[in-house]
């Protein structure tokens, strides 16, 4: 490398120059982008290993257990330069996500040593920790020497970083003082709306501030926008992953809890006050009036391809699915459009329910440390920031990587409302469920139930009622209530 | 000459039964041993995800069950499911099987085309119906709205979502009964029924007082083999409606699922399949018990 590369790699390293002047820089030099790319990757390297033994573990081997998504495909792109700076081998298995779930449970609860670390949501933790699965972190993210001192942790967006922290009671706060670290956030998604931008215009609406306006615009959009389309979409199959996307984010947003925890810490329902009522009739009546017809079969990916085939006007669900659908080689690639939600006009912000895809270790690997090096490096700020600027590593969950002039340029360009909306949104980002084990077998019932309404089986204020007496039994009887 | 020499190795005869019979036992301890876990299992408070709470509660998980509207729904719905789809299987199987008795090489393709949605693993089968079954590009979503049925919903409305799966499940096992029942009548002797066109006997009369009568020992061996599969029906349930709309499709197999690997309820996961086993086992039994009484009558005659 030429000493005047080397120079301006140098000073973008120590923090003098940032990311685009020095991409600038080597272009001046002759140097075409993907070319600069590999050499500021290799700067990179050469000033990871500058202050950490990065070699400790030198010639060992770890295993991961990887979810098929593009997390994990930007993870698979970097590697090589992980091995390269710790001179360890990695392996990996992927799973699609329609059995991926099954054979981390089946993995874990066998004890198998196979597996290091793995792919996780922070609901799954309030499982696997208390079970003795997977380990606290903690003790490796404040151990110096164990953990690289540019790590920075701090840079985590705190909602996010908090999110996967729980002391194991159940109904304990998130991130309290005496939680546990039971995995590190990898990239995570918030629930907004992402719109068709041509058929709102076309229906001459506007983008919605509120759940009237949201229940309104849908019923609109449904009605003038004509070939068939419909005006929102949302997930509705009999599973917890109908309830955590925009449905809580919209419910939280008016102040409305799935449980109460009382002073002695005992659980119960807390679905079946007067506002929640009102707010599941609205969500009802809008998946009757303008939600897609086998609405009750509808999983994270009909919700994005209805989206992205143009077949429905907007999703009110996790911007990175609006994101994908934005690209690639969909319909409308280019064409939709990024907004923030407050369901509540009374709200000061929005209130976005998260899910969290992190990387927890497994208990039963034979090398923690040797583990850990990976999962630092993994998320640490080179690999975010690569797999944020070179691919769909969507949502980042470092500050820093937010903060850099490239990737919001990207984004800017080509995701319009994007970064505003994230701007918007982030602050008040966080899980909205209490944490607790019986987290699957609440959220599945209260699926169904909103299924029976959807389906007129059963009116709002009775299925709700019902739905509170059976998950205060159940708590009951799991020692819970 | 000299005669061979005895190989050193030699199994006394006491021994040897026990021997050979090693693989039967080594299978029957495969089956026993998980069998037996969960039995144990049954009897206890365990969840995975709160491993302190452990401990045996004896009944408690099956008395529990009674109190259960969710149970008894699960054993309506199975029962159901199982019934309904049984029936019209062995209906319309035989139905094709009579069709395509005479032996010709037309009647032997159709035969072996049939056989096709067999070939098909049932979860694909239901991916496939999902498609063709969705409101805005599916062609039976087409057909029906020329007929009529305008917003016909399919498995995505909670009075449609069973029938939806009963075709699917048609769809696929009916060959299973057709074949089964076809071999059978090929099988069957010339004799009664050359005897029975001598005397000009009704074809109602054949079929009710010949066929039938003579097929029933195929009948018996389709329905039990299909019966109990489809009692513990899960992919084509599972993968069109996860159980769903609301607690509509919720059978054994996919309550059992869903306890285990979503909510790591091993008690009560573990007591819904040894429910199912209970069931299974007496329907065997009248199936089998019937089945051997048939046999006893026909070598009685013979």
């Amino acid at each position: 490398m030429h000493e005047k590369e080397k120079d301006l790699l140098d000073a973008f390293l120590r923090g003098q120059v940032d990311r685009r002047g020095l991409i600038k820089g080597l272009g001046a030099m002759g140097l075409a982008a993907s070319t600069a790319g590999v050499l500021l990757n290799l700067g990179q390297t050469r000033a990871l290993a500058a202050d950490f033994d990065w070699q400790a573990h030198k010639g060992k081997t770890i295993k991961l257990l990887l979810n098929k998504h593009p997390y994990a495909d930007a993870m698979i792109a970097d590697l090589d330069n992980f091995k390269q700076l710790t001179g360890m081998n990695v392996t990996y298995d992927v799973f699609p996500e329609d059995v991926y779930f099954d054979k981390v449970t089946a993995a874990l609860s066998a004890s198998s040593p196979e597996y290091d670390a793995f792919m996780t949501g922070a609901y799954m933790t309030w499982t696997y920790g208390p079970a003795g699965w997977i380990t606290d972190l903690n003790e490796w993210i404040k151990d110096p020497a164990k953990t690289n001192p540019k790590y920075a942790w701090d840079d985590f967006l705190p909602g996010v970083r908090n999110s996967c922290a729980w002391n194991g009671k159940p109904g304990g706060a998130l991130g309290s003082e005496d939680a546990k670290q039971w995995c590190i956030p990898w990239g995570f998604e918030q629930n907004n709306i992402t719109y068709n931008k041509a058929m709102f215009d076309k229906a001459g609406v506007k983008l919605p501030g509120n759940m009237d306006e949201l229940v309104a615009a849908a019923a609109k959009l449904t009605k003038d926008v004509g070939g068939g389309v419909y005006g929102i979409g949302v997930r509705g199959s009999r599973s917890w992953a109908t309830i955590h996307p925009g449905f809580l984010s919209a419910y939280a947003n008016f102040d409305q809890k799935d449980l109460n925890v009382s002073a002695d810490g005992k659980l119960s329902a807390a679905m079946a006050t007067a506002e929640s009522k009102a707010f599941h009739k609205q969500w009802v009546q809008m998946i009757q009036e303008s939600g897609p017809k086998d609405w009750s079969t509808y999983t994270w990916y009909q919700v994005g391809t209805d989206l992205g085939a143009g077949a429905s006007a907007m999703i009110f669900d996790a911007d990175i699915l609006g994101y994908f659908m934005n690209g690639g080689s969909n319909k409308m690639a280019g064409q939709l459009a990024f907004s923030a939600f407050k369901a509540n006009p009374a709200a000061k912000a929005p209130t976005p329910n998260i899910w969290i895809w992190s990387l927890s270790m497994s208990n039963f690997s034979k090398d923690k440390d040797a583990t850990w090096y990976f999962m630092q490096w993994a998320s640490g700020l080179d690999h975010c920031l690569f797999g944020a600027t070179k691919m769909d590593f969507v949502n980042p969950v470092r500050q820093a990587v937010w903060k850099d002039e490239m990737f919001r340029e990207k984004l800017n360009k080509s995701y319009p409302g994007y970064v505003d909306m994230f701007d918007a949104s982030a602050p008040g980002a966080s899980i909205k469920f209490t944490a607790q084990p019986l987290f699957f077998d609440l959220t599945t019932e209260w699926a169904a139930t909103l299924q029976k309404m959807v389906a007129k089986e059963v009116p709002v204020d009775e299925g709700l009622d019902k739905l509170a007496e059976s998950i205060n039994g159940q708590l009951k009887e799991a020692g819970l209530g | 000459m000299h005669r061979a020499k005895p190989s050193g190795f030699r199994i006394s005869k006491r021994v040897l039964p026990y021997l050979l019979s090693l693989p039967a036992l080594l299978v029957c301890i495969g089956i026993l041993i998980p069998f037996l876990t969960s039995v144990v299992y049954s009897f206890q408070r365990y969840r995975l995800s709160q491993p302190w709470a452990r401990q045996f509660n004896w009944g408690d998980n099956y008395i529990s069950f009674f109190t259960d509207p969710k149970f008894w729904n699960t054993l309506e719905i199975s029962l159901l499911y199982a019934g309904i789809t049984v029936g019209l299987e062995l209906l319309l199987g035989l139905g094709i099987a009579m069709l395509l008795q005479k032996r010709s090489s037309l009647n032997n393709f159709i035969s072996i085309m049939l056989l096709m949605p067999l070939m098909t693993a049932p979860a694909l089968a239901a991916l496939m119906w999902k498609l063709m079954t969705n409101p805005g590009f599916g062609v039976l979503s087409y057909l029906a709205s020329l007929i009529g049925l305008q917003d016909f919903r399919w498995a995505s409305s909670p009075s449609t979502a069973l029938l939806t799966v009963v075709l699917v499940d048609i769809w696929v096992y009916t060959p299973f009964i057709m074949i089964l029942l076809l071999a059978g009548l090929r099988s069957l002797p010339t004799q009664p029924f050359e005897a029975a066109a001598l005397d000009g006997v009704p074809r109602s009369f054949v079929f009710f007082r010949i066929t039938l009568p003579m097929l029933t020992p195929y009948i018996l061996t389709a329905t039990l083999f299909r019966l109990l599969d489809s009692i513990q029906q899960f992919d084509i349930i599972y993968a069109m409606t996860q159980g769903g709309p609301g607690d509509t499709l919720t059978v054994f197999q996919v309550e059992a699922y869903l306890n285990f690997f979503q909510s790591t309820n091993v008690g009560r996961s573990a007591a819904l399949m040894i429910i199912l086993w209970a069931i299974t086992y007496f329907l065997s039994n009248i199936f089998i018990k019937n089945w051997l009484r048939l046999r006893e009558r026909a070598r009685g005659q013979a």
